[in-house]
């Protein structure tokens, strides 16, 4: 932030162009790495002779998702309505109770470590309860262990960017005579971004685990989890990695969802500038 | 401003007051669950509070004292008590989380080290490490089970395995995060010793990076339990907890409270492990004063 | 009519902890360049921070502007500047100035013209849309001391705004402040670690002794205005800063060793 006695060069008006090209650069070398992993999953596996069903040839397994495709696009999709409802349900409470809680901050520091124990809790062992609860074939069972998945540590890390405020720029308010409502709207807020979205990053991934899992315990014969399970039952392992894949790349565009909202949310943050 | 801090006299170099009062408030938070968990039940009770198809009945929300009792209780007709089994269950994943975590970590950390010096590598293999957290572990599973099975090792080590897998993402990219830290100025300084690069690794940034380590195996310490249960559920692996959720879960309209109880272990245990990490920092910070913040 | 009035201030920090200021008695005037000088822990910028009400004192009584320090404070008749700039990293430049412009309720159109004129007093025309971390930390401070003049107050409360800064920037940075305080006509407090600095920017320098803060003495500071990089070569410049330094001699820490060095040497 504030650079000392090092002089940065201001970065010219007109440089939007350099960036973008500067950033479709900056991709290449993931892109030969994409390009050398799919050969080696292709060819290297023929030629090693992996067992088939621990290791498919990626073509192999493009094919029978090929041939399965409406089956497994609306299994991915029904789990991932799961995730998405569990993520966005157990982030919404969490930032929200962040947001109260961080009004009181005695309350806030007092709470802290309770909520950091139970962020430490393997929340996935509690899945076949809310299956019990909310009945085996209802999606509400698997929303709300994502939904608790979620919540602790996007709690946990906005609670944490509410709070984690230099002292100075809160002086910097008072003097300004503000009051706790204004210095929450222009100060804790927008610090706490970065620790919000990041957390929201990790809990696009919870989610989706405690959705799958959520179903293995018990699910509609129509999501990823149970898929999956009857995949490993009858041996249908190509099977089982077409679902793999597609649940992945699911798993990938959630993510990207989050880190490019974040990007647009964030154009300011040092992470997303030039070097 | 300037206000001077007053040493307390400690016993041991343990601080007893704070201490003290943190166990005393942590009753009292507990004490308040419980207060609070039977008002819910006995309300949502009388008034037959619904949510879709859940209600509020002893099948659903046992009472607290149930569950507790019912650890004391024998598992099945005349076997041992659930404590016991529940016990024994929470050894054997507490083992395979443990291997998993050691062995993740390490990766994990070779991974950052390797990976700090080359922003290239960065570039390259950053994306497919996050991508990899998005492949569903438990449908990994079977398939590490039956590869590592077929060359004799035993079914818990593929579990480990599984549980490495989530372990090693979080130190990864926390060490990495941590290796870069280091103060431009102490690097310099460093270069003005002649130092070489694995000089300097030790020596600065190494250290520099201890407490986004740290910070990343709190994580870890759940992502190993959280990853060894997931790993013992498609390989019908008994012993462990995995394997006590799935059986209680069968039997859960005889016996609500036992599948309460699993979870409550479960908690412990990863309470247990996230405050064994804790601990472990605080030994090993102490030791290098120039890291405490 | 004097702008900042303190009678007998004392500070103490926790119960029967340390006294950060005891009897501090002081008035500024309109227009007055007062500087605040002393060793590490003579409460200098505790005080500073009483005179705007961000610290309560624990008996005194203080008047800013004629009123309670915390009327002052809330009708904002001062702007404070920090030795960290304090800028808001997800901030513009012009909107990093206009922030208090928008907790008073100015409209747009208004904040726009206003964010401008400070842009040109402080020199940084053109770096309206960059952000905190594009700028060097002299152009940063620039940036905090337009967003501490934007509302205009009378008062200025500034904590060693150039303590963070190479010596040549510094330099400059003191000319631009004088120039800004002449345009202005503000009162301007202004706690400082550097000697030098002290007598070249001030009417009057307030020496400090710590242990408990007090106030050991106050220098007059009689060079001609408007003062310009010549006055530092004043043989009563020289006195001067043998004067505030003497009476600083035997406080505590040596303060600025090589401001020391650098006016013995006539540098």
């Amino acid at each position: 932030m504030s650079a000392g006695p090092t002089a940065v060069q201001p970065v010219p008006r007109g440089v939007f162009a350099r960036r973008v090209g500067r950033g479709v650069r900056d991709w290449i070398p993931a892109a030969i790495v994409f390009a050398l992993g799919m050969a080696v999953w292709e060819f290297g596996v023929k030629a090693l002779d992996v067992q088939n069903f621990l290791l498919p040839p990626l073509s192999d397994i493009l094919e029978t998702l090929w041939d399965d495709r409406s089956g497994l696009t609306s299994a991915a999709w029904f789990t991932f309505k799961e995730a998405l409802g569990g993520f966005v349900i157990g982030s919404g409470v969490a930032i929200a109770l962040a947001l109260l809680l961080a009004r009181w901050r005695p309350l806030a520091s007092a709470i802290m470590p309770y909520a950091i124990a139970a962020n430490a809790i393997p929340i996935i062992a509690f899945a076949p309860i809310t299956n019990n609860w909310f009945g085996l074939l209802s999606p509400a069972s698997k929303i709300a262990i994502a939904a608790i998945i979620c919540f602790f540590p996007v709690l946990v890390n906005t609670l944490r960017g509410l709070t984690s405020v230099r002292p100075a720029s809160i002086e910097l308010m008072r003097s300004y005579a503000a009051g706790e409502v204004e210095i929450f709207r222009r100060v804790r807020i927008p610090n706490a971004l970065p620790f919000i979205f990041s957390a929201l990053k990790v809990a696009t991934v919870l989610a989706m685990i405690g959705a799958i899992v959520g179903d293995y315990f018990g699910g509609s014969q129509d999501s990823l989890g149970i898929v999956i399970r009857r995949d490993a039952g009858i041996f249908a392992f190509e099977h089982a990695w077409a679902a793999i894949v597609i649940a992945s790349m699911l798993g990938i565009l959630f993510y990207a969802a989050v880190a490019i909202t974040e990007r647009l949310a964030m154009r300011w943050h040092p992470s997303t500038r030039i070097e | 401003m300037a206000s001077v801090a007053v040493e307390r006299p400690s016993r041991f170099g343990i601080a007893w007051r704070p201490l003290l009062q943190r166990a005393g408030l942590t009753v009292a938070v507990f004490g308040g669950l419980w207060a609070f968990w039977e008002a819910f039940k006995w309300v949502g009770e009388t008034t037959g509070l619904k949510l879709g198809q859940f209600t509020v009945n002893d099948r659903t929300l046992p009472h607290l004292h149930d569950i507790i009792g019912q650890l004391f209780e024998p598992s099945r007709r005349n076997g041992p008590l659930l404590i016991e089994v529940l016990w024994d269950a929470a050894l054997f994943t507490a083992k395979e989380a443990a291997v998993g975590f050691f062995l993740g970590a390490s990766i994990g950390f070779a991974l950052a080290v390797i990976l700090a010096h080359s922003r290239l590598l960065q570039r390259g293999f950053l994306p497919y490490i996050v991508a990899s957290q998005t492949v569903p572990i438990l449908a990994i599973a079977p398939m590490v089970v039956i590869w590592l099975g077929g060359r004799g090792l035993p079914d818990w080590l593929s579990v480990s395995v599984i549980a490495a897998y989530l372990t090693f993402f979080p130190v990864t990219i926390n060490t990495l995060r941590g290796l870069e830290s280091a103060d431009p100025r102490a690097l310099e300084l460093m270069r003005s010793y002649a130092a070489n690069r694995w000089r300097i690794l030790w020596k600065l940034r190494v250290p520099a990076s201890l407490p986004f380590l740290f910070a990343a195996l709190k994580v870890s310490a759940t992502a190993c339990i959280v990853g060894a249960i997931i790993g013992e559920l498609p390989a019908s692996i008994q012993s462990g907890l995995g394997g006590a959720i799935l059986n209680f879960n069968q039997y859960y309209a005889s016996s609500p409270p036992s599948l309460w109880a699993t979870n409550l272990v479960a908690a412990a245990l990863g309470i247990t492990f996230f405050l064994a990490v804790v601990l472990a920092e605080k030994l090993v910070v102490r030791r290098a004063p120039e890291n405490v913040a | 009519m004097s702008v900042v009035s303190l009678k007998d201030v004392h500070k103490e920090f926790g119960k029967g902890g340390v006294i950060a200021l005891q009897g501090i008695e002081l008035e500024i005037g309109e227009r007055e360049f007062v500087s605040l000088i002393g060793p590490s822990g003579c409460g200098k910028s505790t005080l500073l921070r009483i005179v705007g009400d961000l610290i309560q004192p624990t008996s005194g009584k203080v008047v800013v502007n004629g009123k309670s320090a915390r009327q002052a404070r809330e009708d904002r008749d001062y702007g404070i500047v920090f030795q960290d700039a304090v800028l808001f990293d997800w901030r513009t430049v012009a909107k990093n100035i206009s922030l208090p412009l928008e907790m008073l309720g100015w409209d747009r159109r208004r904040r726009g013209e206003r964010v401008k004129e400070l842009l040109r007093l402080v020199e940084l025309d053109g770096f309206e849309s960059h952000h905190p971390w594009q700028l060097s930390g002299g152009m940063q401070q620039r940036v905090s001391i337009a967003r501490a003049l934007s509302f205009s107050p009378p008062l200025l409360l500034m904590d060693e705004p150039f303590g963070a800064l190479d010596e040549m920037t510094r330099e400059r940075l003191n000319i631009e402040l004088l120039r800004i305080w002449d345009a202005l006509g503000s009162t301007i407090v202004f706690v400082t670690h550097s000697i030098s600095e002290a007598v070249f920017l001030s009417t009057r320098v307030v020496v400090m002794s710590p242990r408990p803060g007090q106030i050991t003495g106050v220098v007059d500071i009689d060079l001609p205005q408007p003062r310009t990089a010549e006055t530092r070569e004043q043989p009563r410049f020289f006195e001067l800063v043998a004067d505030v330094r003497h009476r600083l001699r035997g406080l505590g820490d040596e303060l600025d060793e090589t401001e020391l060095i650098v006016a013995e040497e006539g540098l």
